[in-house]
């Protein structure tokens, strides 16, 4: 697919990518993408099972490193930075670019030590209590936990833990969130009360969604990509997207003839 | 075009990071469907960073220069070189240890081939291997091999007569029968078989079983490879069990169902449908099961004997491989003899005996794993 | 009423024999594994007949003597506790440090397949021949003699290749989410290890050393190649010095013919039992405390 049919945010863009692709030995998961990722906005990856959408997230953050025979072809830029250049430690990208994955998966410890680890690994030297509560504030957590801080996240309802996950990698101030199907192991209540979430993160953080939710992408994303067979389909503010697709293959797939 | 630029620029100054405006829209080409989305401006804010918490990683996040103006290094995504190092040094290290493995197996086949080769050098290795006596320590010596070799192998298909059958009838009670609860007390019933010391089945061949034998059939030695057979085979039925049982619990239950709705009995679905099923499992635990009674040494050491004698009949006194390594070792025998290099020699024996039973068992269960689907 | 047919007679199901065939398999499979249960019960009442009558204070805290009624296992005991301690101290570290590189970080090529069969292999070797290799390697070629620090070598690597096996297992069962967790907070591989993986896995981990351990303190055969003494009159003070093992004594005083030498034999082996069923016991335990605490 052209890349010229993808509309370029107009703000500042945090993540660029160039020809992006991502081949498990001769298949290719990720077919040639190149997007750009606009500050402090919420982006959605929508497309069909196994369109490559988790795939291009976990470029963003290195995560596909630790795929084997996960291979990476094309330029992912952040602030300017090659994410692949050479010398680049994956770490230093994870401490800047967080993920929140589809099951939510707290360490088997305290909810305090959930928050705490991240910040610990990466030597955080103030004051902890603070950054723990300030974290589970930001995740909407706090009230609900603060008496308890000590119990084990694992006691947690699904949807408390999905928000220690967010609260934990929070605690480590990213610059972005990519959150992998955030929501579809939850039940729909605490499905809402992390899209109320992501809606008010993004005036700190710039967050890539991906969902098989249509309608979630509808209702928390200010730009929407649709990816097909590995392909970078249409990208462009959600409402013109939803209302106005301009691709045959997107209003196919929005009013749910395929996928 | 501009845009390439501006990114190539950015490239650029990776090696050296520079300041870098980054105040109102970097490269846009003018959206062609209808005007962006209206957004205010992103709040010129500074990045919320604790510089002082964070150490070196908030200097390589960017920090505000001035208030209203936002201004951001290119990102340092290098990594301290020492946490490179430190990780290196800590790979290397589990790798080190892991090593200690590789050099036990070369170490074992090093010390058998090194001591062995010089005792070929004095004992021919057509004698070692056919000779029908052994007598090392006495005058005149005879170097052969078999009857140890026979005493092995005799006392170990005596244990298999009894383990294999005993073995797996009790795995296919345990799998195809037993209730939940039966199983719960009986399995580590087994396990605890398995875990008494072999000295302890030793004291039992020599005083209980014996006894035993030698009131059944007077002929009976005090030391015979019959009670050491017997014991060891109960030593080994755990074995047996515990491994038929893991092959035949792998075999699908849609299989099992197939065969009961075709009107089967329970023995028919058993004998007919799950062991041939798990046969490759089985038949590899049986191998091992005999490879571990051969390798077997303090039962045989207390109740078999140690007169080394090539024969079939189970009541009288022999000596295996691993009895006589023993016996060797409790002399006194002088470093760097014949004699003491027979140690070696046996041992050499016994471990590839016992290495080619295992290579078997192993290649059983690769060749003829059963694919169920 | 039903006419002959030729396909259905041809059937010859015979329900009547075929249950009874049933029903005598049955009780012969159940009558097997009866078998295997019985001869441990018999075993031990054997035991505990012959030898309960021989255990006493005395018997646990005397040096062995011509004469069996003053014999005691106290030597054994101590140069137990030595190896025991020594070989922990060994095969632990060796042991996990082994199971965490094959499970983190050993790429998945031919070679780490080759260091697992091969630990597969060394599993299934006759303790004889580490007796053997203990000889050669850590007697003679290293020159420690017939010592504690060689026998517990010896032991240690006899037992390394089941404990690094159980350990790979309790590794193996963290869930992968754990990791991609904490590497998506920017961990490094040691730091997610240290901190998430082991902390999971140390309940496997300790059940499968204390297991292994506890088959190490029922040895006898590697320790006779290494030079364990039969009459040791003294107890070990120092990791070189000689010594002896509770499984050593027990042969040494079977291999008598006298029948009291029998009996304390009998009575030493009831002291070896349970301190094997302590061991197991706490093994249990903890495997099933952490199994609830998950």
């Amino acid at each position: 697919m052209p890349s010229t049919l993808h509309a370029p945010p107009t703000a500042p863009t945090v993540i660029e990518t160039e020809k992006l692709s991502v081949l498990y030995g001769s298949a290719a998961a990720v077919k040639e993408i190149s997007i750009a990722i606009p500050t402090r906005r919420v982006v959605a990856f929508i497309g069909p099972s196994g369109c490559g959408k988790s795939t291009l997230l976990r470029c963003f953050n290195r995560m596909n490193d630790l795929v084997p025979g996960a291979r990476v072809e094309g330029r992912v830029t952040f602030h300017g930075a090659d994410l692949y250049g050479p010398g680049v430690d994956p770490i230093e990208v994870r401490r800047r670019i967080g993920m929140v994955f589809q099951k939510p998966n707290p360490f088997p410890k305290s909810i305090y030590e959930n928050v705490a680890f991240g910040a610990r690994i990466n030597g955080y030297r103030g004051n902890m209590d603070e950054l723990v509560e300030r974290s589970l504030t930001q995740a909407a957590l706090w009230d609900e936990v603060k008496d308890r801080l000590r119990m084990s996240a694992l006691a947690l309802s699904g949807g408390q833990q999905q928000r220690l996950c967010i609260a934990r990698a929070l605690a480590i101030e990213p610059e972005v969130l990519l959150m992998d199907e955030p929501t579809s192991a939850l039940d729909p209540i605490a499905t809402q009360r992390i899209e109320e979430l992501i809606y008010e993160l993004k005036s700190r953080y710039t967050i890539i969604i991906v969902t098989h939710n249509m309608q979630q992408a509808a209702r928390v994303s200010d730009r929407t990509a649709f990816l097909y067979m590995g392909n970078l389909v249409e990208y462009g503010p959600t409402n013109d997207l939803f209302t106005n697709p301009r691709e045959e293959q997107t209003e196919a797939y929005i009013t749910g003839r395929f996928g | 075009m501009a845009r390439r630029d501006e990114e190539l620029r950015r490239a650029d100054r990776l090696v050296a990071p520079e300041e870098q405006d980054v105040a109102g829209p970097a490269s846009e080409q003018p959206s062609g469907a209808g005007p962006a989305y209206s957004e205010e401006q992103p709040a010129e804010k500074a990045l919320d960073v604790l510089p002082q918490a964070y150490g070196t990683a908030a200097l390589a996040k960017g920090l505000p220069e001035a208030p209203g103006r936002e201004t951001v290094r290119l990102p340092v995504l290098q990594g301290p070189p020492r946490r490179r190092r430190q990780e290196a040094l800590i790979s290397g290290i589990l790798f080190v240890a892991s090593a200690v493995s590789v050099l036990t197996t070369v170490g074992i086949v090093a010390v058998l081939l090194f001591e062995a080769a010089s005792f070929f050098a004095d004992v021919s290795p057509w004698e070692f291997l056919t000779g029908t006596t052994w007598a090392p320590l006495f005058q005149p010596q005879h170097f052969g091999v078999v009857p140890l070799l026979a005493g092995s192998l005799l006392v170990s298909l005596g244990a298999a007569l009894i383990a294999l059958p005993v073995g797996l009838a009790s795995a296919i009670y345990l799998s195809e029968y037993a209730s939940r609860r039966v199983n719960r007390i009986v399995k580590p019933a087994l396990e605890v078989l398995a875990g008494i010391p072999t000295v302890v089945y030793g004291y039992f061949a020599l005083t209980f079983v014996t006894p035993l034998l030698r009131q059944v059939w007077p002929a009976t030695e005090i030391f015979n490879a019959a009670s050491a057979s017997i014991v060891m085979g109960v030593m080994i039925i755990p074995l047996v069990a515990s491994l038929s049982e893991d092959a035949m619990s792998a075999v699908p239950r849609a299989l099992r169902e197939g065969a009961y709705a075709l009107g089967a009995t329970k023995l028919e679905v058993s004998t007919r449908t799950v062991v041939p099923a798990a046969l490759s499992g089985i038949v590899a635990s049986f191998i091992l099961a005999i490879s571990r009674a051969i390798g077997e040494t303090m039962i045989v050491t207390i109740a078999a004997g140690a007169t080394p004698n090539l024969t079939l009949n189970p009541f009288e006194s022999v000596q295996t491989m691993t009895a006589y390594i023993v016996q060797v070792s409790m002399g006194e025998v002088a470093f760097g003899s014949v004699e003491y290099r027979t140690i070696f020699a046996v041992g050499l024996t016994l471990f590839a005996l016992t290495l080619i039973m295992n290579g078997i068992s192993i290649y059983v269960l690769r060749r003829f794993r059963e694919v169920y689907e | 009423m039903s006419s002959p047919d030729p396909v259905r007679d041809s059937f010859d199901p015979r329900p009547k024999t075929r249950g009874n065939v049933a029903r005598v398999s049955a009780a012969l499979f159940l009558g097997a594994t009866a078998l295997g249960v019985l001869a441990l019960v018999v075993l031990l009442a054997d035991i505990w007949r012959d030898g309960a009558g021989s255990l006493s204070v005395d018997f646990l805290t005397s040096f062995p003597s011509r004469f069996a009624r003053r014999a005691g296992i106290k030597p054994g005991l101590a140069g137990s506790l030595w190896i025991l301690a020594l070989t922990a101290l060994f095969s632990f570290p060796l042991g996990v440090a082994t199971a965490i590189w094959l499970e983190e970080y050993a790429p998945r090529n031919g070679w780490s397949r080759l260091i697992q069969t091969n630990i597969a292999n060394l599993a299934a070797v006759p303790s004889v021949v580490y007796g053997i290799l203990g000889l050669a390697v850590f007697v003679r070629g290293l020159e420690l003699g017939r010592s504690v620090l060689a026998g517990a070598l010896t032991l240690t690597l006899l037992i390394l290749p089941v404990l690094i096996i159980s350990a790979q297992e309790a590794i193996r069962a963290v869930p992968n989410s754990i990791r991609l967790a904490a590497y998506a907070l920017g961990a490094t591989r040691w730091q997610t290890i240290r901190q998430q993986v082991l902390p999971m896995a140390m309940p496997g981990i300790l059940t499968g050393t204390i297991l292994s351990l506890s088959r190490a303190v029922g040895e006898t055969a590697p320790l006779i190649l290494v030079g364990a003494l039969a009459f040791v009159p003294f107890v070990p003070n120092g990791p070189l010095d000689g010594f002896t093992v509770l499984p050593m004594q027990i042969f040494d005083w079977i291999s008598r013919p006298q029948a009291s030498f029998h009996q304390i034999a009998a009575a030493a082996i009831l002291v070896l039992l349970a301190v094997l069923l302590a061991f197991n016991l706490v093994a249990v335990l903890l495997r099933n405390k952490y199994t609830k605490t998950l």
